[in-house]
């Protein structure tokens, strides 16, 4: 990993910020709530590839999850919307300012229930963002009811049994042509840290469905989103490496046994092979691999799927190089003559 | 051939109503009249003759019937006109009821073979063989059909004695350069003239004469007229679903866009985005407005029902997005393209808890050009979402106009700090009333100073943008909303208001029903009724309104919609006057007529 050659953590990262400048307000939350083991990996991934953070903006919808951008980066703006139309929000937010680094948070309810419609569309015009949901199977906020990605034959707290299908959101995000779909568990700091990283990295929408245990209301014996099933089951495809643009790749990994990826902004992402064979920029593999794990009641994790040269929405605006957001009356206002030619075409 | 064929050229000649009637074209929609009945409106608009056309159209693409309403009136009169005087009846679905609900003495042009000379023997027939004439202006028989409607501007220009020069110039710039079409259209219309010469012998008093009153106007749709708008008040996130009305302003705006507001690289200074649904789209537009861009988003009813939510997020978080709503009659099955003035409560009051909005209301293809520029500065220094409600009747059709004039006031970009701003203030509260009017400051994402960020979120949040449930956080929140409201007054478009000397009635209308009202005035003062007329051009009311009411004895509110929407809001703002507002209510879905108003009104005065 990045940080084994230095002997002791530097307090300061590149641009001269310590790990809690990227630290939000206390957290609300339950104790133990996997949202807040997430919003650990969130502060320590931006702190160790430096971001600034007035370039980065932080969005959410509603719910325990949605409040977390609360809890990280108190230095970056912030936008808590409404339930399930975060995405809307990120792509207006997007198109006015293409420099802005979008780091969303989201729930299983309000990405998979309420808010599927925009996920998908958000997918599907590949706005340059990371997207993570924290999926817990249930609605915490409004206290433990199934959400649409509990797993059939999940019981609730109170012994009711979930009998729909769930629906994955990895699965699907490949199904509407994402370029970049992980998994992980909020109990997997190492993993999550290095997901979140390559996330960064990458450029157009990175999904990212984190196992996250509600504690209060979803981490019961019958529930199969409790941190100790999960623990149980979790079974990783790779260790995943991310050594950014500004380090040198050590490579002493034996031959045949890793997959490098290199990212649109120069960075690496080094995957060691576990068990099997496993390229995530095969798209066909990704989906039988996710099937199948969902066939075999796995709970498979790590990087799924990427491809590094899909357009993001913001090439295919053709926007001026400047931000939008940044332009002024010159730029924006045709001169008189303008006018004058549409009026007499008008006449 | 005609049933009054017996009276003397004399008396007709003393009779001839001169640059003063309608012509009502009933087709079948999908049949390709809608460039005839342009070229037909666009000669008598080049003879200096003031026009207005109307399209009464249904919610489908081809087969069910549609109606194209000229209005030729040399006072400028350009609203509906409800009596029909020249109808050409193309349409043998609807020829039957079109002809029983004519005037006696109007003119009916019809195909021969519809003989509809059987159902009313008091209009003037002239009844043409459409069918021959067709094929004697082309050998290929899918293109009869299209050419049918040339045909009728032969007719009918023979018949009213328009200057067919004009009639050349309309189909070129119809056609727009495509010489075939061109000269296969002038064949047709010179086929229906010929005909019309040699067969008709006039009977009817309609005629159109030159004029000089149509010189240096425009011929516009609101739609296109706030799409410039939008390109002059320098949008830059435009989001869009499609629905009629509303969908020709954002597909304008993309024309115009296109064509003005790329740099020399031909990179874009705007981005369009057509959304998946509504609730996105002003997701959307709100997520551009709060990064600092000017964002829009186009819709009608439904889609205003659909932006509820987030409309309510963005009066209470403080973010500016335009919203335009091109009226139309309620829900999507029925009569979707049919005009209405009934989205005022709801644009007003959009959404959840204590919310309401700034709304315009333009009158005018001129005013939805101005208004669009209004509202963006308005969205930008409230920090609120702004409606702009036209309807239908100015969206669509087609307006004469003078050119809109260049903007003389600049961008107003309102309260935003920026990082050199930020450094030297030391400190920065989201939410703090710092001039006293209500309107705080704000900061963009990436503005690069350590202390711009804040966070953005619906009700709780107190001045420094922090979380709180308390219940003085929550009340201080809802009276500065209130406080910027109320300064919201001095900064929108002020009324129109027109006093007569001695009027005890006055007149209060919004938006489309203005060339009614007008016309309506006159009829009154005929009978004479002298009124004061109070034009309403936005929300919320300015001090205006309270001298109106007091200094009239009774007034009457004219809108187009059944529940007295504007009625309601003026009896909530002044409600001890409340007795003396009277409503004239038009709600069928047709555009307000002039005759509609006066009758209601002297019906009540009498
Ligand atoms: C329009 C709307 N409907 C319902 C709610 C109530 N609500 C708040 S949070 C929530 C569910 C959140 O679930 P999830 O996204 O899974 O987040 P979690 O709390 O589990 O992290 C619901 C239904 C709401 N805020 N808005
Ligand atoms: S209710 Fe569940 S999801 Fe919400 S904070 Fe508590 S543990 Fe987390
Ligand atoms: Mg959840």
């Amino acid at each position: 990993m990045v940080e084994s050659t230095a002997a002791k953590a530097p307090a300061t990262n590149r641009i001269g910020l310590t790990q809690a400048d990227y630290k939000g307000s206390p957290s609300t939350l339950c104790d133990g709530c996997g949202h807040d083991a997430i919003t650990s990996q969130i502060i320590k991934a931006a702190y160790e590839l430096a971001l600034e953070p007035h370039k980065v903006a932080k969005l959410s919808g509603i719910g325990c999850s949605s409040k977390t951008p609360a809890y990280f980066l108190s230095r970056s703006h912030g936008f808590n919307a409404v339930h399930g139309r975060m995405p809307s929000i990120a792509t207006g937010a997007s198109a006015a300012n293409k420099e802005l680094t979008l780091m969303a948070v989201s729930g299983d309810g309000d990405t998979a229930s309420i808010g599927l419609g925009q996920f998908c569309h958000l997918v599907r015009r590949n706005v340059p963002m990371v997207y993570i949901v924290e999926n817990n199977g249930v609605y915490g906020l409004t206290k433990g009811q199934f959400s649409a990605t509990a797993d059939i034959g999940t019981k609730s707290k109170g012994g009711e049994v979930n009998e729909f299908p769930p629906i994955d959101l990895c699965g699907l995000a490949l199904e509407l042509g994402c370029g970049f779909v992980a998994r992980s568990f909020a109990g997997d700091p190492k993993q999550l840290v290095a997901l979140l990283k390559s996330a960064l990295s990458h450029n157009g929408t990175a999904i990212l469905d984190v196992i996250s245990p509600c504690v209060t209301f979803n981490n019961h014996e019958s529930s199969t989103k409790s941190y100790k099933r999960a623990k149980e089951t979790e079974m990783p495809l790779h260790e995943i490496g991310y050594i950014p643009f500004y380090e040198q790749i050590a490579a002493d990994y034996e031959p045949g046994s890793t997959i490098d990826v290199k990212m649109h902004d120069g960075s690496h992402i080094v995957l060691k092979k576990l068990h099997q064979d496993y390229d995530p920029t095969d798209r066909f593999q990704a989906m039988t691999t996710i099937y199948k794990a969902n066939q075999d009641k796995q709970f498979l994790t790590g990087l799924l799927y990427i491809d590094e040269k899909k357009t993001s929405l913001t090439e295919m605006l053709h926007t001026v190089d400047k931000p939008l957001a940044s332009l002024t009356q010159t730029e924006l206002r045709p001169g008189k003559e303008a006018l004058n030619e549409i009026m007499t075409s008008l006449m | 051939m005609t049933s009054l064929a017996t009276e003397s050229e004399k008396a007709l000649d003393k009779s001839r109503i001169v640059n003063d009637f309608s012509i009502h074209v009933a087709t079948i929609n999908g049949s390709g009249s809608q460039s005839s009945n342009n070229v037909l409106m666009r000669s008598i608009f080049q003879m200096g003759i003031p026009v207005s056309g109307k399209n009464l159209f249904p919610s489908n693409i081809a087969g069910l019937p549609t109606w194209f309403t000229i209005r030729v009136n040399k006072n400028g009169y350009i609203a509906r006109k409800k009596e029909v005087d020249i109808l050409v009846a193309m349409n043998p679905q609807t020829a039957f009821e079109d002809v029983k609900s004519l005037p006696a003495g109007a003119v009916c042009v019809s195909p021969v073979e519809l003989k509809l000379d059987a159902v009313r023997s008091d209009v003037h027939h002239y009844q043409v063989p459409f069918t021959e004439l067709a094929a004697q202006a082309t050998d290929q028989i899918k293109l009869r059909k299209l050419l049918t409607n040339m045909i009728y501007v032969g007719v009918v220009g023979e018949l009213i004695n328009l200057d067919f020069k004009e009639v050349e110039i309309a189909i070129a710039r119809q056609f727009d350069g495509k010489q075939k079409a061109i000269d296969l259209n002038i064949t047709a219309v010179n086929k229906g003239r010929e005909w019309a010469k040699e067969n008709i012998k006039k009977a009817d008093p309609y005629a159109v004469e030159r004029l000089n009153l149509t010189k240096g106007k425009i011929i516009i749709d609101g739609n296109a007229a706030a799409a410039i708008g939008c390109v002059f008040a320098g949008v830059s996130v435009v989001t869009w679903y499609p629905i009629t009305p509303s969908s020709s302003l954002a597909e304008s705006l993309e024309e115009y866009l296109e064509q003005y507001r790329k740099d020399k690289d031909g990179k874009a200074t705007f981005a369009v985005i057509q959304a998946e649904d509504e609730l996105a789209a002003i997701g959307m537009a709100l997520g551009a407005g709060w990064a600092g861009t000017r964002s829009m988003t186009t819709t009608s009813g439904p889609g205003i029902s659909l932006m509820s939510e987030f409309v309510g997020l963005g009066y209470f978080a403080e973010i500016p997005a335009v919203i335009f709503d091109v009226q139309r009659v309620g829900p999507s099955t029925g009569m979707p393209t049919r005009t209405a003035q009934a989205d005022l409560f709801s644009a007003y009051q959009l959404s959840h808890g204590d919310t309401k909005h700034i709304v315009l209301l333009p009158g005018s293809v001129e005013e939805c050009y101005s208004m669009a520029m209004a509202a963006f500065d308005l969205t930008e220094r409230f920090q609120t979402p702004v409606f702009v409600l036209s309807d239908l009747d100015i969206g669509m059709n087609n307006w004469m106009s003078d050119p809109f004039p260049y903007p003389t006031k600049d961008l107003d970009r309102g309260k935003v700090l920026n990082a050199e701003q930020l450094n030297k203030l030391g400190e920065f509260a989201r939410y703090k009333d710092v001039d006293g009017d209500g309107i705080p400051y704000r900061t963009l994402p990436g503005t690069n100073s350590p202390i711009a960020a804040y966070f953005t979120r619906g009700s709780g949040h107190n001045e420094k943008a922090q979380y709180t449930e308390r219940p003085d956080d929550y009340e201080n929140l809802m009276n500065r909303l209130n406080k910027k409201y109320d300064t919201a007054r001095k900064y929108v478009p002020k009324p129109e208001i027109t006093i007569e000397k001695d009027a005890k009635i006055g007149l209060i209308a919004f938006g489309s029903s203005d060339p009614a009202i007008l016309e309506s005035r006159d009829q009154l003062k005929v009978a004479n009724i002298t009124t004061s007329y109070f034009r309403l051009k936005a929300l919320p009311f300015t001090d205006d309104l309270r001298k109106f009411v007091e200094s009239h004895d009774r007034i009457y509110v004219v809108e187009q919609n059944r529940d007295a929407q504007l009625r309601e809001l003026i009896t909530m703002e002044l409600p001890e006057y409340a007795t003396k507002l009277k409503s004239v209510l038009h709600y069928d879905g047709l555009p307000i007529d002039a005759r509609f108003i006066t009758d209601a009104i002297m019906a009540e005065e009498r």
